[in-house]
């Protein structure tokens, strides 16, 4: 057995009215890739938090040894000087900066009081090489995608002489294929002697890439699994996140009862808003039916989130060409409110950027797409008077939001609490719900699951199987294949700005999505030869 | 109520008690002249500006930290044209009011088209006319007359800004009418409170507790009370105090019960949002700065009818009491949050401030320059202690903090 690199004992942190973190232990080896589970708001980032000094040593309790003395960090410094470096879910680059610039910020190179820049960039050079990116240290950051600056961050991180390197969601905002090599990444500097935790939803990634795996659940630890001794399939692991046996991650839907085709778009072409020669949807032709789930799926940059924005009321794009019907009849939507007043919805991916007001309560977000519904009390009277009402009626306005809190089982003191205050998985709900009330008749949801908490997920997915229960039409993007598959009636896959493939369900596997996703790169390859 | 409760309310209205000791800490030291009759009138008629430009700046604010520079210079400007048209033009005071606030909503589409569709950022946008207004106002005045003012206004547009209402009786020594409207105003108050709180009972919602709404019910009856005895005492109800109150509840209704106002909000606090949710962000923008100019052009009205001229030195500094106001009342620089109550209690901070500063430097001869000193001192203690009272920040952390620091760096230093 390996030396112990960390011992975090018994440690319990309460902020006002909760307690965070209960009698936490977590032993970590040398050397090891440690990996922590967990529901959002079990307390793992929390965790992370006490351990790296942002909260300083004494506003916890327990205590923390590394390197077999116990550490009393009161700063981030501190605990960076040890060699805990912890890279932060969102990613902290400043875009117009070069990625050297930013390797050393806080960090720089040269004199007291004079910035080496030749240094700065050698070195910067140098750990790029190390974490296998090729790009120049003054390419500036805006130029490189995010798998790329997740791969900067790390580099960044072993500037800093990283010992114990702890990535918080490290894949989160990355493609499939940039993820794997992120972990590879992790096991090349394993067998090179770091030590690393890593905190992750993903649990194909976890068991890809961890020695031992940790569950914590409502600030507890419940149990730390080796992954050569112990049994770590996933029904195990959910089961003690969320502590309940998940028969199924996808619900089932009942009577399935799909209609007439409610939607329809075709030849949709839709050019780049800055670069306006190029295509980001090219002569795209799909269609929704009443009552049905359509998964959409592809890789990032395939153009999916570009399609559904333009669209939804050519909010994203120029030059859009193509025809829209809805219901049969063909319409033409410049705005998003005239795409609202359509029944249509879109539920961005964005939530925190375009989705929700993070400084107002659910309340006011839950009706802020409709808020006409709670001007009147008769609409037929309504159409017919001249003026429009434009008092709020608060009453309403609060039953609704509580209605929705209630129906979609939001975990909230009350319906004024800020959204901004709200875990990703409720955040996601109150977004939903904003939109449910909007009434649409075709809702698209873009990453509708996107890093929330697998107990989080279920519930999501029943809420869509109500919606089409309910005979609405809704469109599904994803990025998860088996959450595709899963939901979906019917499958569109797009890849590089076009459809490549359309799958019904029941003949939809992983393997012939991505072979549509693989023939179709050749394609376009082999016309690129001629 | 518990602890926490209490705690909760006072956070929240840390800057009206801020105002409260502020205002003590002047009647002590100017031996209670700032609580006289006459002052109080003054600090109405001299701060209602304030109010109406602070209002109109909230809207512009809540759109996201949007400022407007040039109601100062506009203010100047469009007294001096509203002193052409009525007085050197002598055309009726119903015409001459007509032209002066279309000349506002031309001003108003102008700056909102400017702001809101070429997307010009509205500081620059706003520069422009405080450069341009101030100039164009003191050369219209100065063509205008040979004082460079304009005097003689009739006395049919003065009576509608300036002057009392609910006058004393000749020979009486207090306004019964004047009370009479105070005690009116308090059972409104009263039973609006009880009333809500009775309505959200009944439909079974959070409400607040009974002790709270008695609290607050006495002491909103005590300041009503309170300004309207005072005002009572000094003659009468000033003319501007009214329009004030009008404006103020009106915008605090459209900021609190309307669609309009939730749209503010939400572009404020997130403008992809927003306009994802099918508002019109341009709409928003174009409606605060035409709202923003015809409300600058109420408030030149009012400076005009209160010096009973037009001057070129009238709106100096008004953008700045305007934001300042907004940001002492806790209006977000960053749009999205604010309230109209807010604005008010810090408009009335700074009136105070103005007010007690020129009482103590008259009483004891201190140059009237130390005023503009412990005004800055002033408004940054008091936004300090409101943003410190409101987050979870301890004074005591702060310290410690730094003390730690202290330790790390003599730790890390080569010995």
């Amino acid at each position: 057995m390996s030396k112990v690199l960390l011992e975090m004992n018994h440690i319990t942190k309460t902020f006002p009215g909760v307690k965070a973190l209960d009698d936490v232990n977590l032993r970590v080896e040398e050397g090891e890739i440690h990996a922590i589970v967990g529901e959002n708001g079990a307390g793992k980032s929390t965790l992370m938090n006490v351990l790296s000094g942002i909260y300083p040593f004494g506003s916890y309790e327990g205590d923390i040894v590394y390197d077999g003395e116990v550490c009393k960090f009161h700063h981030i410094k501190d605990s960076e000087k040890k060699g805990i470096v912890i890279i932060h879910q969102e990613l902290a680059l400043l875009p117009n900066m070069t990625i050297g610039e930013n390797m050393f910020l806080g960090n720089e190179r040269g004199s007291k009081y004079c910035i080496d820049w030749n240094k700065t960039y050698s070195e910067a050079d140098k750990y790029l090489e190390m974490v296998g990116l090729t790009d120049s240290s003054k390419t500036l950051v805006k130029d490189i995608g995010t798998g790329k600056q997740q791969l900067v961050e790390i580099a960044k991180a072993l500037a800093k002489n990283a010992r114990l390197l702890i990535l918080d969601e490290p894949t989160s905002s990355l493609n499939e294929k940039d993820s794997k090599a992120l972990l590879d990444l992790m096991k090349e500097f394993k067998a090179q002697g770091m030590t690393m935790i890593i905190i992750s939803h993903k649990l194909n990634e976890v068991s890809y890439v961890a020695d031992k795996i940790t569950v914590v659940r409502d600030g507890s630890t419940i149990v730390t699994l080796d992954c050569e001794k112990d049994d770590i399939s996933e029904d195990i692991i959910i089961k003690a996140m969320v502590n309940r046996e998940m028969t199924d991650r996808f619900p089932k839907r009942k009577n399935v009862n799909i209609g007439d085709v409610m939607m329809e778009v075709k030849n949709w072409t839709v050019y780049h808003p800055e670069f306006t020669s190029r295509k980001v949807v090219d002569d795209v032709s799909i269609n929704v039916r009443e009552g049905e789930v359509v998964g959409i799926y592809g890789l990032m940059g395939a153009g999916r989130t570009e399609l559904a924005m333009s669209i939804f009321g050519r909010s994203y794009g120029i030059g859009i060409s193509g025809t829209l019907k809805i219901a049969g009849e063909e319409v033409i939507l410049k705005n998003p409110k005239q795409a609202i007043r359509h029944k249509l919805a879109y539920v961005t991916e964005d939530r925190k950027g375009n989705g929700l007001v993070l400084s107002n309560s659910i309340k006011h977000n839950t009706t802020l797409a409709n808020l006409k519904a709670l001007t009147v009390k008769d609409e037929a009277a309504d159409r017919r008077s001249p003026i429009p009402k434009l008092v709020i009626d608060k009453d309403k306005e609060y039953e609704v939001a509580s209605e929705y809190v209630e129906k979609l089982r939001t975990k909230t003191p009350s319906v004024e609490q800020l959204v901004g205050n709200l875990s990703g998985g409720n955040q996601q709900k109150v977004l939903l719900a904003k939109w449910m009330f909007a009434d649409p008749d075709i809702l698209i949801l873009d990453e509708p699951t996107r890093g929330i908490d697998v107990g989080a997920k279920y519930e999501i997915y029943c809420i869509i199987n109500d919606l089409v229960a309910a005979g609405k039409s809704v469109i599904m993007i994803s990025s998860e294949l088996p959450e595709v598959i899963g939901m979906s009636d019917r499958i569109y896959v797009m890849n590089e700005a076009k459809i490549v493939g359309e799958i019904p369900a029941s003949e939809a596997t992983q393997n012939n999505i991505m072979a549509c996703i693989v023939k179709s790169g050749k394609e376009a390859d082999g016309i690129a030869n001629e | 109520m518990n602890t926490s409760g209490a705690k909760k309310v006072l956070k929240k209205n840390a800057m009206a008690l801020i105002l409260f000791f502020v205002y003590i800490f002047f009647v002590i030291m100017t031996r209670g002249e700032i609580f006289s009759a006459s002052n109080f009138t003054s600090l109405i008629s001299q701060n209602a500006y304030v109010f109406v430009l602070g209002t109109g700046m909230l809207m512009c604010m809540l759109t996201g930290g949007n400022i407007d520079l040039s109601v100062g210079s506009f203010v100047c400007m469009a007294g001096a044209v509203f002193g052409v048209l009525s007085v050197n033009a002598h055309l009726s005071t119903p015409i001459a009011l007509l032209l002066i606030f279309g000349l506002g909503i031309v001003y108003g589409i102008v700056l909102g088209f400017l702001i809101a569709y070429l997307n010009i950022p509205p500081w620059i946008a706003t520069l422009a006319g405080y450069l341009a207004f101030r100039g164009a106002g003191t050369e219209i005045l100065n063509s205008a007359s040979r004082t460079s003012a304009i005097t003689g206004f009739p006395s049919s547009f003065l009576k509608l800004f300036s002057g009392k209402v609910a006058k004393s009786a000749p020979g009486a020594s207090i306004s019964y009418s004047c009370l009479v409207i105070g005690i009116l105003c308090i059972i409104v108050v009263i039973l609006m409170n009880f009333l809500t709180r009775y309505g959200k009972l009944k439909k079974g919602y959070e409400a607040d507790s009974l002790p709270y709404v008695i609290l607050k019910s006495v002491l909103e009856a005590a300041v009503i009370g309170l300004i309207t005895y005072k005002l009572a005492k000094d003659g009468g109800i000033p003319v501007v105090l009214v329009w004030v109150v009008a404006i103020l509840l009106i915008y605090n209704f459209v900021c609190e019960k309307t669609v309009i106002g939730r749209r503010f909000m939400a572009v404020g606090g997130n403008s992809e949002t927003a306009r994802l949710s099918g508002i019109n962000n341009k709409h928003v923008m174009f409606g605060a700065y035409l709202n923003m100019s015809v409300l600058s052009v109420i408030a030149a009205l009012m400076m005009v009818a209160r010096f009973q001229s037009a001057n070129s030195g009238a709106g100096v500094n008004f953008e700045m009491d305007a934001i300042s106001a907004c940001v002492v009342g806790g209006v977000s620089a960053y749009g999205g949050s604010g309230t109209v109550f807010g604005m008010v209690i810090g408009a009335t901070l700074i009136g105070v401030i103005n007010l007690g500063m020129s009482l103590i430097c008259s009483k004891f001869n201190l140059n009237q320059d130390w005023q503009q000193v412990v005004k800055g001192v002033v408004l940054l203690a008091a936004v300090v202690f409101d943003i410190v009272s409101k987050s979870d920040m301890k004074w005591s952390s702060l310290f410690r903090r730094r003390k730690n620091i202290k330790e790390f760096s003599k730790e890390n230093s080569p010995s």
